[in-house]
């Protein structure tokens, strides 16, 4: 699969190399199957996203990832160590931000980073260099010798993303990053992440139950019962399922669909409705109408977006899983904006 | 922006892993050291406990047992009771790995590409380190209680204190390996750390006791870190030897007297078993 070509910065004079290759990859817990034969590769200085609702076994793939769990099957080589056979020499190469916090709060900011360069062996002349440079990626500088304890939820999270940068890893694993922040801070995090990936050149593996999130990635994996269920740009994956898509909200919803589904439409049952994928939505809108055969209450065109994408791979809509996480109106907000 | 250089390699030869690991060992150490310097309120919490003894203890016993040519109670339970701050300390200390996993921080050493047993030794060198502090601030009591101190005397304790502490914490380290939640380590505190205490001669002379206790007291490694605590004192007081007899600073383990030199190369094995266990506890914690 090619890397989108929209990031002129990255490595730009030559080929981009695979720096986490994963192959058939497999994960028991007893019966249980949290992660069933995936393959993928991320490429140097992208942003991947892994996209899927809780339990859809994004945590136990970036745990084997990371060297955290052992696969029971498949191979994973990370920045072009095996996990398995050479874990130490995987882990010097990546950075860490875990879903909980694990900075120690008694401590300041400075000196969080300059354990954390000790443990990954930044050589002690680089030390200077190295903390004042990744405090200033995150915006942090003038926060250097604050106690941990009086940041904010949002400054922690930089300020472990900056920890993570200390000792230059290829490649930045972040486990849901911006779980219970809010709205602007996730904003603010995600800038740093992307000046990152651009000043930094670093290759950057998230995983996210965000749809908006995972907008701002160069390439998505939805992943939904251990599988991969679709992995390309956010763009390819939107244009995959029709360039609109147009919500029917109707007396009888059910009828409605199976009549759509016999005229041959994309469709998935939604809260509220019918959802059809189709190319031209103002177009079709009469056509849908005189399709479905029952009384039609509402429709609303809009062009897809990865909620419809996810929808339409894993016939769920992941906004159940995550409503609570992001309130109505930001979301309304988003809408507003025409996404 | 600065001019650093990104994306430089970190060169990892053989030659360098003896010093990083080092160097692990050293930050660990120095973390505790800023933990316990902002931590006032647990520096005068450890002080008020060995003080209550002290003053309830060793007033109110001081008045039943009398004085014996001018050498009263508190004056021999006073070494004991800098033990008991040093204990105290130390086990709270190697113990606070439960509080590390509890706020997350031990996740972040235990991913970091270094050796358990670099952090395992620099967890237990800061927290006994800290013990010894600890309980050589107790010694700005001994004018009060009339214990002389001379400059040997005071390197001889805080020697005596850091071999202790680090036995300790090490003992410390290896339960909280053991110990995934906060609810444990008020069980192991309260079954473990006060009866050590208790049996240890720390508070009363251990040659007058019934057989049954006087075994437990033998078998407790506190005994011979206490003992050799109250002898270096006692030797620096001036005590006629009825005061010596009254108030014995020994331990006889069948029917012999050790030698204070024993009485150490005990606590240094102990020591050393301890730290091993606490490394392989602290190997094996995921």
């Amino acid at each position: 699969m090619l890397a989108p070509e929209r990031d002129p910065f990255v490595q730009s004079d030559r080929p981009r190399q695979p720096v986490v290759a994963v192959r058939d990859l497999v994960r028991r817990f007893g019966d249980f199957t949290a992660v069933d034969g995936i393959s993928f590769d991320v490429l140097e200085g992208e942003v991947f996203a892994f996209l899927g609702p809780n339990g859809a076994g994004k945590s136990t793939t970036i745990n084997m990832l990371c060297t955290l769990a052992h696969p029971t099957a498949g191979r994973v080589s990370v920045a072009g160590f095996d996990v398995v056979e050479r874990p130490k020499a995987v882990r010097r190469n990546i950075g860490l931000v875990f879903q909980d916090q694990t900075l120690d709060d008694r401590l300041t900011a400075q000196e969080n980073l300059r354990f954390h360069a000790v443990l990954y062996r930044v050589p002690s002349e680089q030390v200077d260099a190295r903390d004042a440079r990744v405090l200033e990626l995150v915006d942090l500088s003038d926060r250097r010798y604050d106690l941990v304890s009086e940041f904010s939820g949002g400054m922690a999270r930089r300020l472990e993303i900056a920890r993570a940068l200390m000792h230059v890893p290829r490649v930045l694993f972040l486990d849901e990053p911006t779980i219970g922040l809010d709205p602007q801070t996730r904003a603010l995090m995600w800038e740093d992440v992307l000046r990152l990936r651009e000043e930094a050149g670093v290759t950057v593996f998230l995983t996210t139950h965000y749809m908006d999130e995972a907008e701002y990635a160069d390439r998505i994996a939805i992943i939904d019962h251990g599988r991969i269920v679709a992995l390309d740009t956010p763009e390819a994956l939107k244009a995959a399922i029709g360039a609109d898509t147009v919500d029917l909200g109707t007396k009888d919803d059910q009828v409605a669909i199976a009549a759509l589904k016999r005229a041959g439409y994309t469709v998935e049952p939604v809260s509220g409705g019918a959802r059809v994928f189709v190319d031209n939505g103002e177009n079709a809108v009469a056509a849908l109408i005189e399709t479905v055969g029952v009384p039609v209450v509402n429709v609303h065109v809009h062009q897809p977006t990865l909620d419809d994408v996810f929808l339409h791979y894993t016939g769920r809509e992941i906004r159940e899983s995550h409503a609570e996480a992001i309130p109505a109106r930001v979301r309304a907000w988003h809408a507003r904006r025409g996404r | 922006m600065s001019s650093v250089p990104l994306r430089r390699p970190i060169v990892q030869g053989p030659e360098t892993v003896l010093r990083d690991e080092a160097r692990t060992t050293g930050m660990v150490w120095l973390r505790e050291l800023i933990r316990f310097e902002r931590t006032r309120t647990r520096i005068l919490s450890g002080l008020i406990q060995p003080i209550l003894f002290l003053i309830v203890l060793g007033y109110g016993m001081a008045g039943l047992v009398g004085s014996t040519g001018g050498f009263d109670f508190k004056k021999f339970m006073f070494p004991g009771i800098m033990a008991m701050s040093v204990v105290t300390t130390a086990i709270f200390s190697g113990m606070s790995i439960v509080w590390d996993r509890e706020f997350g921080f031990l996740r972040e050493m235990l991913v970091a590409p270094t050796s358990r047993a670099s952090l395992a030794l620099g967890k237990t060198a800061g927290g006994a380190t800290v013990a010894a502090v600890q309980g050589t601030i107790m010694l700005v009591l001994a004018p009060l209680i009339g214990v002389h101190l001379t400059a040997v005397l005071v390197a001889e304790i805080i020697g005596l204190e850091l071999l202790m502490a680090v036995a300790l914490t090490a003992f410390g380290v290896f339960v909280a390996t053991h110990i995934e939640r906060m609810e444990g380590f008020q069980v192991v505190m309260q079954m473990l750390l006060f009866p050590m205490i208790f049996l240890s001669g720390a508070l009363f002379p251990l040659n007058a006791l019934p057989g049954w206790l006087s075994v437990l007291t033998r078998i407790n490694p506190l005994t011979y870190a206490v003992a050799p605590l109250r002898q270096v004192v006692f030797a620096a007081q001036h005590m006629p030897p009825a005061a010596r007899k009254r108030f014995p600073s020994s331990v006889e383990v069948f029917g012999h007297t050790l030698s204070i030199g024993s009485e150490i190369a005990i606590v240094v094995v102990f020591a050393a078993i301890f730290i091993a266990l606490a490394i392989r506890g602290f190997s094996r914690t995921e």
